[in-house]
């Protein structure tokens, strides 16, 4: 049982960081859904709420999305169906429910760096950059690898482009933590596999991502980046999945993640 | 701490510990559709209305509920009538369990989605377990409901 | 018929789906002490020490009991007729721990953060004994899960404590060897159905409290009352006459709840206390400290001729009943029971099995009881066998399976009274589009579809010894209550019940009043469990209402001055056939309860069975199988069943797709899972999968009647049968999809994998 002995809703996020900062167990809040399965003892809970943080908004170069915006608003958003051929969306859509989704926020879900989000892939495949109260925005990549300190996840920043993407999981049952997740985006020729719930976090196969650069892939060719895809990453074993059998996955669906985002139109 | 709210159109002033949990702050002051069974944010069971939108209310704080627009199985007396008399119909109900709870569910989906399919009806709806009906006689209620094919 | 054979709705129906308050918990008295278990950390260990002072010392703390509290007398939790054939080998609490999760210490508080405060400052410490954590390894392991002298069990039933065994079970009809060795085909194999969990949606929970006579009053989300009752008698060491078990409305138990959990920790805490106690079970504890199903090991050997008339089964069977032996017995003897009767042209059958301890959560009743994992077993080399004589598999079944008026070998001379199987077959054929479908069809770039099947048995009720009784008043006012002690876990019996004695009355339902799951005011029954509470329960309630039905016609007679042969009933009365005299019930009631009558109008009736005839199911499967990853979709799943005459068609519905969803669960998805230190890893709905309505596809039912001429209006049962086909049946399909024989479950798109790739 999880417990929070203060709460606070600071109007500022000065403020908010301010009591974030102030001792080692005072942590910020977010839907609640994954700390409440928690043993966790809080201090004080930092609720963001009244930050006005939960939207997502379209800037001339970017897509904005407010830290407090939930996984169904992400699912639901026009702007999102129509950008990235949906690939948002479609990343979320799988995770437990909508009720869930609805309490889920953005910002909770990408600071975590759980290994098994959905998300994180979605994002990594696209020209993603995380905005954060005290470190400032950085690519989603490097915030993914630098140590863990303690931040308030802002909003995100995606590049508005036609980058036209494809999320596709595998769930050994419907509503389940993915045993693997792929990511694939393509900008006129550059192209972006991410791979995520290995079950570590997920990561970007550059090697692959490169040799994609060509005109004209033929289906071996094909295959043999999915193939190289699955040997430069690495990938381990845990209840939902052995590392050799992520590794097959990895292979099969990025295969798969290529050649649907192929025949989309990106310009 | 005390809170205010409004709990099925009705404003209410509780008094509410840091670290509770809607569910348990609902069943304390008689909203005892309130059913909870998973402990871990995944069955539905627990679906209410915050601010029309449906969520787990095993999942917030009730301090978090502050100021906000609370709707339970409660408040909806006659469309939830509605719904269940065709579930129960159905016999769809079977240990009714999850019943309030998948109800929050279909009615907020009757609100969100105009002539959903049969897959969306399935999407919109996964995040409610149930272990007793195996879901068809769910469906064909819902489709009666909704007057879909 | 007006009632019966119609789909009407469950009476408690609006009440549960609208969230009322009527469970449980919704009905505990808000000042109940809270209680809370402390569990073992350990599989198997002896406790040297308690330390309570810090415990105790805590504010709002009312009592915390260990072993040293509690009667020093072994018994069961299994919820069965007396004398129970599970051994009695608990106490309530024991000085050794035999599962992570066992009970070590009962926290009774105020509320629940100062009963899980004081559970942290409980001292424990430990003497740590080698766990048996394989059932394979458990017979002749070096540690003895069960050491002490004090373990019982009413009667014979192979229990072998120094050899970890529970119970055996031997049954021999023929010359096995000597069959098998004529046979032109043997196929044998070994399965491993796995553990499986409820997971019904309310966890295990009840409430005590004394009442103004100072008795003990258990309201418990149970399946079986009367055993509760006998259970806590024993267990607390006071008389039965006590206790009174009130069963409110349930949220599901499929068996799980024929097994007693938190109960007679509330009910002790109360008798020590006096104060009113609520227990709740949360999920982890439902997950990890209850039970599961049986998870077994079978190895089968099924001869045949050359044309495919099977001569000899033997079925060899191991059994983990897990840290105490709920239902160990009689699970593994219907393995047997509900498998080998299928097909009857067979000259010899044996089977041998052996349920085991070891050092897990145990195992109990779980709906299918036995008969699901022998389905599994016995089903899947049937389909082998199918293949190895280049037969249909419908074939195989439609040459073999038992008709009306036959015999089986190992069922003493009892006829069958009833079978559609044979049509169950046909259909089920037809709804999945066998002859187009059968074995497989590319569909895909990788993908192929394919089709599988199997049939199922089970029983109605445990003959000569599930025995219910009935009892309908007619009330002064001209209203009726049937009382009975069926316990509706959300099945809707109280409804089916009624229906039959509406049928038999020629009365509305609505003037029915039911009153049913109360040990101090209900007829006795044993419980909802064992598939019996339509065909036994019914049948007692239809000769209840006969009785009653008699004696209505005859005082209406009586007071209408003409003979008991010229009267009948008419809507709510009774008049003569000339229909010149007629008498409503209030005016009968009137004459009869009130002022001079003196003679309450009342029909009762005891019904046990001789038989307990089988209800089948034909299961068809269609599965589409990614050669690529393994994943399997369930496409369509039909279920054509023969529960006989069938009472109410839509509650029956209901239970069959529930159980095939079930089924499907076992089949593909779910499995308790254990760490290598005996620590469950599946304690959470997000470890333990059970399907979505997204996971189960496509399910299709449909009723092939048939008459069971010892049956309630021709019923047979339908509860457990339903959950047996989809494992054997999807496992088929997969097989006939890519050509990977899983044998164990669950088949996981991994295990397909790693199959292709062999």
């Amino acid at each position: 049982m999880f417990t929070i002995i203060d709460l606070v809703q600071p109007n500022n996020l000065d403020e908010a960081y301010q009591i974030l900062s102030d001792k080692r167990n005072n942590t910020i809040l977010g839907g609640c859904a994954f700390l409440k399965m928690g043993k966790k003892r809080i201090n004080t809970g930092v609720d963001l709420t009244n930050l006005k943080l939960s939207y997502i908004q379209e800037r001339d170069n970017f897509i904005e999305i407010g830290a407090m915006t939930s996984l169904r608003e992400l699912e639901t958003h026009p702007l999102l169906k129509e950008y990235y051929n949906g690939v948002l969306p479609q990343s979320v859509r799988d995770i437990i429910g909508v009720q869930f989704r609805n309490g889920v926020t953005v910002g909770a879900s990408v600071y975590s760096k759980y290994g098994f989000s959905d998300l994180i892939t979605a994002l990594l495949c696209l020209d993603t950059e995380v905005e954060l109260f005290k470190a400032g925005r950085m690519p989603l990549a490097d915030f993914l690898t630098m140590p863990k300190a303690k931040d308030i996840l802002v909003r995100l920043w995606i590049k508005k482009t036609l980058r036209q993407a494809i999320y596709l999981s595998f769930r050994s049952s419907a509503s389940d933590y993915s045993v693997l997740n792929v990511a694939v985006s393509k900008l006129d020729n550059h192209w972006t596999i991410a791979v995520g719930a290995r079950p570590s976090k997920a990561a970007i196969a550059v090697s692959a991502s490169a040799m994609l650069s060509q005109e004209v892939l033929t289906l071996e060719e094909i295959e043999e980046i999915a193939q190289k895809a699955s040997e430069e990453l690495s990938f381990g074993t845990n209840q939902r999945g052995t590392a050799t059998y992520r590794k097959a996955l990895c292979k099969a669906l990025v295969k798969r993640g290529i050649m649907e985002v192929l025949p989309c139109k990106s310009n | 701490m005390q809170i205010e709210l409004t709990i099925n159109e009705k404003a209410v002033k509780w008094e509410v510990a840091f670290d509770e949990l809607l569910a348990d702050t609902l069943r304390s002051h008689g909203f005892l559709s309130i059913k909870t069974a998973c402990d871990t944010s995944c069955c539905g069971l627990c679906t209410v209305w915050i601010d029309g939108k449906s969520r787990l209310s095993c999942s917030i704080l009730s301090l978090q509920a502050h100021g906000k627009k609370i709707t339970t199985i409660e408040g909806l007396p006659k469309e939830a009538e509605e719904f269940a008399q065709i579930l129960s119909a159905e016999g769809a109900e079977q240990c009714g369990f999850c019943s309030p709870g998948f109800i929050m569910s279909v009615l907020a989906m009757k609100n969100e989605l105009v002539n959903p399919s049969e897959e969306e009806i399935i999407h919109y709806l996964t995040g409610n377990l149930c272990r007793c009906t195996g879901y068809m006689g769910q469906l064909r209620a819902i489709k009666t409901f909704l007057g879909v094919a | 018929m007006k009632s019966v054979g119609h789909s009407i709705r469950k009476i408690d129906g609006m009440a549960i789906a609208t969230g009322k308050p009527v469970y449980t918990e919704d009905l505990a008295m808000d000042n109940a002490l809270v209680v809370k278990i402390l569990r073992s950390p350990h599989a198997y260990a002896k406790i040297r020490s308690i330390d309570l002072s810090k415990a105790e010392s805590l504010e709002g703390v009312e009592c915390i009991l260990t072993y040293k509290d509690v009667p020093n007398v072994r018994f069961t939790l299994a919820g069965q007729s007396y004398p129970e054939p599970s051994p009695y080998d608990r106490l309530i609490l024991d000085q050794i721990v035999r599962y992570v999760g066992d009970e070590v210490a009962i926290i009774a508080a105020v509320d629940e953060k100062t009963a899980q405060l004081a559970m942290k400052r409980i001292k424990v410490e430990y003497e740590v004994m080698e766990p048996v954590l394989d059932f394979e390894q458990a017979i002749g392991h070096s540690s003895i899960v069960h050491p002490e002298e004090d373990l019982s069990c009413n009667f014979e039933i192979g229990l072998n404590k120094e050899k970890n065994i529970a119970s055996s079970y031997h049954e021999e009809v023929g010359d096995v060897e000597e069959e098998l060795k004529r046979c032109a085909v043997v196929v044998e194999d070994v399965y491993y159905p796995q553990a499986q969990a409820h997971t019904m949606m309310e966890t295990y929970r009840a409430f005590s409290y004394l009442d103004h006579t100072g008795r003990l009053i258990v309201v418990s989300s149970t399946q079986v009352p009367f055993h509760i009752r006998r259970q806590l008698a024993r267990a607390l060491q006071i008389p039965a006459s006590k206790i009174r078990v009130i069963k409110p409305r349930i949220g599901g138990g499929f068996g799980g709840k024929q097994t007693g959990a938190g109960d007679v920790f509330a009910a002790l805490v109360t008798l020590k206390t006096g104060k009113p106690a609520l227990i709740i079970y949360d999920r982890k504890e439902t997950f990890t400290c209850t039970t599961s199903r049986h998870a077994m090991r079978l190895r089968v050997k099924l001869g045949a001729d050359q044309d495919g008339i099977i001569r000899a089964i033997d079925m060899q069977v191991l059994s983990d009943t897990g840290a105490y032996g709920e239902h160990a017995p009689t699970v593994l003897g219907c393995v047997g029971h509900y498998t080998l009767p299928l097909y009857n042209k067979t000259r010899a059958v044996r089977f041998d099995g052996h349920a085991v301890y070891t050092n897990k959560m145990p195992a109990g009743a779980f709906r299918g009881y036995g008969a699901t994992q022998g389905t599994f077993a016995l089903e899947s080399i049937v389909n082998k066998l199918a293949e190895r004589l280049k037969l249909d598999p419908t074939e195989i079944r439609l040459k073999n399976i038992s008709k009306v008026g036959e015999t089986f070998l190992t069922g003493q001379g009892v006829m069958l009274g009833s079978t559609s199987l044979d049509q169950c077959i046909v259909r089920g054929k037809e709804l999945i589009g066998w002859d187009e479908k059968f074995p497989r069809r590319e569909v895909g770039p990788n993908k192929v579809r394919a089709v599988g099947m199997a049939i199922t048995m089970q029983g109605s009720g445990i003959a000569n010894i599930g025995t219910a009784s009935a009892e309908i008043r007619l009330n002064d006012d001209g209203n009726f209550t049937l009382l009975t002690g069926a316990t509706d876990m959300g099945t809707g019996c109280d409804t089916i019940l009624s229906q039959m004695a509406a049928e038999i009355l020629e009365i509305p339902m609505e003037i029915i009043i039911v009153n049913a799951g109360d040990t101090d005011t209900s007829p006795y029954d044993p419980g909802s469990y064992a598939s019996s509470t339509t065909y036994v329960a019914g049948t007692a309630v239809v000769k209840a209402a006969e009785e009653l039905k008699s004696k209505i016609l005859a005082q209406s007679a009586a007071f209408l001055g003409v003979s008991r042969e010229d009267v009948e009933l008419n809507g709510l009365a009774v008049r003569t056939l000339s229909g010149d005299q007629e008498i409503s019930f209030a005016k009968l009631a009137e004459l009869t309860i009130l002022g001079t009558g003196k003679l309450q109008l009342v029909g009762y009736a005891t019904h046990g069975s001789e038989v307990s005839p089988p209800p089948y199911v034909a299961g068809f499967a269609e599965v589409e199988v990614d050669r690529e990853t393994g994943k399997v979709d369930l496409i369509d799943y039909v279920a054509v069943i023969d529960c006989g005459t069938v009472i109410n068609p839509n509650l029956a519905r209901i239970q069959a797709e529930g159980g095939i969803a079930q089924g499907i669960g076992m089949a593909l998805y779910e499995q308790v899972r254990y760490d290598e230190l005996g620590k469950m890893a599946t304690n959470t709905f997000m470890q333990y999968k059970i399907p979505t309505r997204k996971d189960v596809g496509k399910v299709r039912i449909e009723f092939e009647v048939s008459y069971e001429p010892t049956g309630p209006f021709g019923a047979k049962s339908i509860g457990e049968v339903v959950a047996n086909t989809p494992p054997p049946a999807i496992s088929h399909a997969i097989y006939n999809a890519v050509g990977v024989r899983e044998n164990h479950l669950p088949i996981t798109p991994e295990k397909v994998f790693l199959g292709m790739q062999k």
